[in-house]
């Protein structure tokens, strides 16, 4: 199988301030690889430094074999590479139907009314609200939203930053459970960064843990999820 | 009680120009977060070039679209070389970045058309209308101003609701970080934005010009009093710049009506500190909680 | 421990004879000033003594803004209108009253100070570009009080007002040069008061404000009552350059205090450096001679027409904010000092009325892109 995206001893930072030190994670396509960490670790920066928003001072970030160096988020998104980050990115001001019309317009014209229909059947509250404000959505709606809408933009790679963040347990367990849908259905190659260690590894196939901003493990889930050491020390369970 | 009409249908004619001036501040700092000193001064920069081509063309429609037109490109220009450079930064250097524009324009103007008032053509004819014997105070030249800028405005609005080009100026508008993920290109939305509202601030111009007659400093007193329709009707709406464009303007031709025509600004200035001071979002934005 | 407890009354005796030799260091070099200008007046002839007068007039009105934006962080682009307070103040004060030239510049600085006063506390919650707009205003709307109370005001002809040199000084003792030791003394009694409020613990809170704003309020400071002590210092300058151009023009109307002169004197502010004093001085300066100078060479080469000309200074101010400002892109808070913080950018950023949202992330990735 090839690395839709392979990132390989990527060094970045804010300012002054180095949070990523060497970094190498290899996303193999139509799998999910779950990057884990305590806060801090450097996992959201991580995210960043592949969608762009982060210039890397060193390393190669690269999807399908070609270097995303020096791109600009806008193109990254062009590329093929939707980011879900942090605290959802729902634009409230808009209604459901016009943040999903959005994720569509980087379609082809012809494309978006067929893709459009497919999303409101995979996602059915969406559908039913589809007209309403979105700011009206609960966060498990909001969350199915920007999935949805990440969704739409038909990206080769799905990078995910803590989906579960401040929903309830049952909330969470149906999005990762999507999520694994997604991946079974589609074939899409998904990064999941979640702290959230044991139910991100029930469902991925490879795990990464980030530590203090380098990787300290990667290894199929199975196998982290089953290391007691590891996981004690690094996941917290 | 004639009076009174009279008054009230010139401030809305007044009002529609401080409306047109005000949807363009609105638009630029929903868009970029600026706000923009030197959109009066553009306006009057592309009447000046309208102006040319009337002496060298004589077809005053012609110089009509040129104006638009260079509305436009002088919008996208300074955008792209100048204001680009502060956005993202300490808001104080986009103030005074853009009063450097005001006075730069002003100063170009002076040097390249002269210091002194030309008198411009109107559209249409300005001799009063009337009903009967009744005299409307107003003009053929105003019924067109009113319905140019209700049509911009109503263009306007049409386009960013429907169009996918109006849905990425909005995602812009609002949340910038987000659009880049989804591939809009903001910096060009950006660009479209100043673009935009070189366009309407132009056609304020055209349309104002004839009245207050043009020099490098005419749009002044006009582009303080778009400021302070947009503060009315609140930065954030479109349609509160529109509103507070007209309820400015009837005020204002009441107070200049009743009270003599030195006290209009003096109006105006009272009317933007009571404003800022009671109700500083403005008379029609929504909840502040829908900015957080 | 014990060295700490020995030391800090140490410290404490020695603060207030700290703050006594930053009087006496600016005094002296206020006294120092002087005599230098005396010797300068009396080399220069009559013309230069006009200029001079001038200079100190704008150095003053200027002083009072960079103090205003570089260290309170407030715009302002209506100081041109404090300064027509100060001159028809003191030109209302000399028609009607004939009081003696010292006590009409202070009491013209005063009225200058409470309309200051009255401005800021309507003003006082405004930020950025709201209360720029606000002082745009008022520069554009102020000067049609003249013209609405032209009977008392003098309409667009304006007031006169005539200085004479005192009779100790001689009976042919040059009037220019009289007018330029008056605005200088002026000038440099108004220097060292705004030197040592700098180094106040006024000055110092006017400087918490501006770099964080809301940590400020929570440290205990009064923000608002800060923020309207700037205005008026800075309306009070003002004022007070008005009453010295007015003794050095002999006359004051609306044409004298146009939005050109508010806006000037933002320039003059910035090219010196935002909150520096001596930058005010050859801020003021430089801005008064060298658009002369160029309109100047410009008549005399016949580039453009006499009346054009004036256009030649104005597009230089223009050129001089953006320039200065993209060059300094840190603006107020960087050009002179050290990179600040996202936090106090995102600090100095906030304000009642409401700013577009920002978050420190949304300025990081901003950064962070081309």
């Amino acid at each position: 199988m090839s690395s839709a995206l392979e990132v390989r001893g990527v060094f970045a930072g804010y300012g002054g301030v180095r949070v990523l030190r060497d970094v190498s994670v290899s996303a193999l396509a139509g799998t999910i690889t779950a990057v884990l960490g305590a806060n801090g670790a450097g996992k959201t920066t991580l995210l960043r430094a592949i969608d762009g928003s982060v210039k890397p001072s060193d390393g190669q970030v690269r999807l399908d074999g070609t270097d995303l160096a020096g791109r600009r988020p806008e193109d990254i998104s062009r590329a093929g590479v939707a980011h879900v980050p942090e605290g959802q990115g729902v634009i409230t001001e808009l209604t459901v139907a016009e943040n999903l019309r959005l994720g569509l317009l980087l379609r082809r014209r012809a494309d978006r009314a067929a893709a459009l229909a497919d999303i409101y059947e995979r996602f059915g509250v969406l559908a039913q609200r589809r007209n309403l404000s979105a700011s009206t959505l609960s966060g498990g709606e909001r969350q199915m939203l920007v999935i949805a809408r990440a969704l739409a933009t038909n990206p080769k790679v799905l990078l995910l930053d803590e989906p579960s963040l401040g929903l309830a347990p049952k909330i969470v367990r149906d999005i990762l459970d999507l999520i694994k849908q997604l991946k079974d259905e589609t074939g899409l190659t998904i990064v999941l960064v979640e702290q959230n260690a044991r139910s991100a590894l029930a469902i991925a196939d490879t795990g990464v843990v980030l530590n203090l901003g380098t990787v300290v493990a990667t290894a199929p889930a199975g196998q982290l999820a089953a290391d007691e050491a590891l996981r004690r020390h690094y996941l917290g369970f | 009680m004639v009076e009174f009409l009279e008054f009230t249908l010139e401030g809305l004619s007044a009002g529609m120009i401080y409306a047109a001036i005000a949807l363009s501040l609105v638009l630029i700092w929903r868009g970029t977060g600026v706000l923009n000193y030197s959109q009066g001064a553009m306006a009057m920069f592309t009447s000046f070039i309208a102006l040319e081509v009337v002496y060298a063309t004589g077809n005053y429609w012609l110089a009509f679209a040129t104006a638009l037109v260079a509305g436009l490109a002088i919008g996208a220009a300074l955008e792209r070389v100048v204001v680009r450079q502060v956005t993202g930064k300490p808001p104080l250097n986009a103030v005074i970045v853009t009063i450097g524009l005001l006075i730069f324009i002003e100063g170009l103007a002076g040097i390249m058309f002269g210091a002194n008032n030309r008198s411009f053509p109107p559209a249409f004819s300005i001799e009063g209308l009337s009903i009967g014997t009744v005299a409307l105070g107003i003009t053929r030249n105003d019924l067109f101003t009113g319905a140019a800028v209700l049509l911009a405005a109503g263009l306007l609005a049409v386009t960013f609701r429907y169009s996918s080009i109006g849905l990425r100026l909005r995602a812009t508008a609002f949340n910038a970080a987000v659009a880049r993920l989804l591939g809009v290109r903001v910096g060009r939305m950006l660009t479209l934005g100043w673009a935009l509202a070189g366009l309407l601030g132009a056609l304020a111009g055209m349309l104002v010009s004839p009245s207050t007659f043009l020099s490098p400093n005419s749009m002044d007193t006009i582009f303080v009093l778009g400021f302070t329709a947009a503060v009315i009707g609140g930065l954030e709406s479109p349609a509160g710049a529109v509103a507070g464009g007209l309820i400015l303007g009837v005020v204002l031709s009441y107070a200049g009506g009743y009270l003599g025509s030195e006290v209009v600004n003096l109006f105006g200035l009272a009317a933007l500190l009571i404003v800022l001071m009671l109700r500083p979002t403005g008379l029609f934005s929504s909840a502040p909680a829908r900015r957080v | 421990m014990t060295s700490e407890q020995i030391s800090v009354p140490a410290a404490g005796r020695a603060v207030p004879l700290l703050n006594r030799s930053t009087l006496l260091r600016h005094v002296a070099i206020g006294v120092g000033g002087a005599i230098l200008l005396l010797l300068l007046s009396i080399a220069l002839g009559a013309y230069r003594d006009y200029e001079l007068a001038n200079i100190a007039a704008f150095v003053v009105a200027v002083a009072g803004l960079t103090v205003l934006i570089g260290l309170s962080g407030q715009i302002s682009i209506g100081n041109g209108a404090f300064m027509a307070v100060g001159g028809y103040a003191a030109a209302l004060i000399f028609s009607h009253l004939q009081w003696p030239l010292a006590i009409i510049i202070v009491l013209a600085t005063g009225i200058a100070a409470i309309v200051g006063a009255i401005f800021g506390i309507a003003a006082a919650r405004l930020r950025g570009p709201y209360l720029a707009g606000a002082t745009l205003m008022l520069a554009v709307a102020l000067p049609f009080v003249a013209t609405r109370f032209a009977s008392v005001l003098g309409g667009d002809q304006g007031l006169g007002f005539f200085i004479t040199a005192p009779g100790f000084l001689g009976v042919n003792f040059s009037l220019s040069r009289w007018q330029a030791w008056v605005n200088c003394a002026a000038a440099l009694v108004a220097l060292v008061l705004l030197a040592n409020l700098v180094r106040s613990k006024v000055g110092r809170s006017w400087r918490a404000i501006r770099d964080d704003e809301i940590a400020a309020a929570l440290s205990g400071l009064n923000v608002a009552r800060l923020q309207i002590l700037a205005f008026v210092v800075s309306a009070a300058c003002a004022g007070l350059g008005g009453v010295l151009l007015a003794v050095v023009g002999g006359t004051v109307s609306p044409s004298t205090f146009t939005l050109s002169l508010s806006i000037l004197l933002l320039t003059a502010a910035v090219l010196g450096g935002l909150g520096s004093l001596a930058g005010a001085i050859w801020g003021a300066a430089l801005l008064y001679l060298v658009p002369i100078y160029l309109q100047n060479v410009a008549v005399s080469h016949n580039f453009t027409s006499q009346a054009t000309s004036a256009s030649i200074p104005i597009l230089a101010y223009g050129v001089v904010l953006i320039v200065v400002m993209l060059a300094f892109p840190r603006g107020i808070q960087g050009g002179i000092t050290r990179l600040i913080g996202p936090r106090a950018q995102a600090g100095a950023a906030t304000a009642l009325t409401s700013w577009r949202r920002r978050s420190p992330a949304d300025d990081r990735k901003e950064k962070g892109t081309t």
